[in-house]
């Protein structure tokens, strides 16, 4: 079993490769076009903003590259994000993998924190992804953007609205929380990944 | 619904933990990864590192303790203590910490807490403030470990470094540490109230009730305690369940 992390200005990239080696998997943490391309899996991490990444995407041909992979890809949090088709951070175009648009959470409540940080349920759970992953189980989220419900949309979370905690469409899917910190749960989801 | 978080704070010296003892059922108290790991399978949901360690040769021995901390734990944690540059920051991260704590080196340079904004974004940022109520009944900032008296009040250091990119505030009340009394209700529900970002309550948790009152009264969207869990006078899953029974979103 190939897998490719996907390499760019983003951060996390270890913390995923850090959990995929707790479950007994090893990584490549990458930016080679040929490398990404004959892994069998490839995920997609990520923190941080969305234009900027987009942009040493773009820079590198990476942007493409991951829109035509054939193979399982799992974006995680603005990896997810960046698949979308639009963020309203800095007004990106993303990949558009996903026909999604990405927004900015809005609260009029001043303890309802923006962005949101913690854990959260999931739940309305569909696909493999998400094999043996009781509904509302709870996963760890750090966002400040989040992308909407639409047919894509494969876990469900609520903060200040219901939102899309995990995407997919044909080979591609997307987490907006953090498997690689969500304790056992997401250990049991990265896990699913690997073999669908 | 968004949960409460509740934070065991682990106090590192030379690798090791310090106060940690009289644990029947691990094999080295004073390991901080076993201890850690301990936490996370009790149901911790984040973990605080704080270095203590005043030798020349800290930063690679914490930065290996992070490396290893990365590799065996699953949920997220902060490491703090002496951090003073980009670079310090940089070395923690790349080791696989999510958040690192800064306190005097941000308060004496505030432009330092931008950089690290800028470069690794907010989310990561804890800025971390020891206060005290003085006689005037207003919450002042003190630095180096308590140390040293500033004239500045934590509301308006708080909202200075919020504005310059801080992602969470973990507020100790320096009244309160130790004493297992209960939290600082009054500033800790000022903070939440004016401030965009969460606001990590500490020091002087000792019952359920005050872990309740904290995220109640207080507002708190976390709450910090060290010595109770060390020294097994509350388990995590207990003061989980207690609250969750009580009507406070708990992560089970």
């Amino acid at each position: 079993m190939n897998i490719a992390i996907v390499k760019y200005n983003a951060g996390n990239i270890q913390s995923v490769l850090y959990a995929l080696e707790r479950i007994g998997l090893s990584a490549l943490v990458t930016d080679d076009a040929e490398q990404i391309q004959k892994a069998d899996k490839v995920i997609f991490p990520g923190v941080g903003e969305a234009r900027t990444a987009m942009q040493y995407l773009q820079e590198r041909n990476l942007d493409q590259l991951i829109q035509n992979l054939k193979q399982p890809v799992l974006g995680i949090c603005l990896g997810m994000q960046l698949m979308c088709a639009h963020s309203e951070e800095n007004e990106t175009t993303c990949l558009g993998i996903f026909e999604n648009k990405v927004k900015y959470f809005t609260s009029d409540t001043p303890t309802i924190k923006v962005p949101q940080m913690g854990w959260n349920t999931i739940s309305q759970l569909k696909t493999n992804l998400f094999h043996q992953i009781p509904e509302k189980s709870y996963a760890y989220f750090v966002h400040g953007y989040y992308a909407e419900l639409s047919e894509y949309t494969i876990a469900t979370t609520h903060y200040i609205q219901p939102y899309s905690s995990a995407l997919q469409k044909d080979n591609f899917y997307g987490v907006q929380f953090h498997p690689e910190k969500s304790a056992a749960i997401g250990e049991q989801i990265l896990q699913n990944f690997i073999h669908i | 619904m968004l949960t409460k978080r509740i934070i065991p704070c682990l106090d590192i010296k030379d690798g090791r933990t310090v106060k940690g003892v009289n644990f029947e059922d691990i094999k080295d108290a004073g390991d901080p990864v076993t201890l850690a790991a301990l936490y996370a399978a009790q149901g911790a949901d984040e973990l605080v590192f704080l270095d203590i360690t005043a030798t020349v040769e800290k930063r690679k021995t914490l930065s290996e303790l992070v490396n290893k901390i990365a590799h065996r734990i699953n949920i997220p944690f902060t490491v703090g203590g002496g951090i003073r540059s980009i670079d310090d920051v940089s070395v923690l991260l790349q080791n696989g910490a999510d958040k690192i704590s800064i306190n005097t080196a941000a308060f004496e340079n505030p432009f330092l807490i931008e950089l690290i904004a800028k470069n690794f974004g907010s989310q990561c940022v804890v800025l971390a403030i020891d206060a005290k109520k003085e006689e005037d009944d207003e919450w002042y900032v003190y630095l180096h470990g308590g140390r040293t008296k500033t004239n500045r009040l934590v509301k308006d250091w708080a909202n200075q470094a919020v504005s310059l990119g801080v992602g969470e505030i973990l507020l100790t009340s320096m009244n309160h540490d130790g004493t297992k009394q209960g939290f600082a209700l009054d500033i800790t529900s000022q903070l939440a109230m004016a401030l965009p970002v969460p606001i990590i309550a500490s020091g002087g948790g000792g019952t359920e009730q005050h872990f309740y009152d904290v995220f109640t009264e207080g507002k708190a969207d976390a709450a910090l305690a060290a010595s109770i869990f060390h020294y097994k006078e509350m388990s995590i899953p207990h003061l989980k369940n207690g609250l969750s029974q009580k009507g406070i979103t708990m992560r089970l």
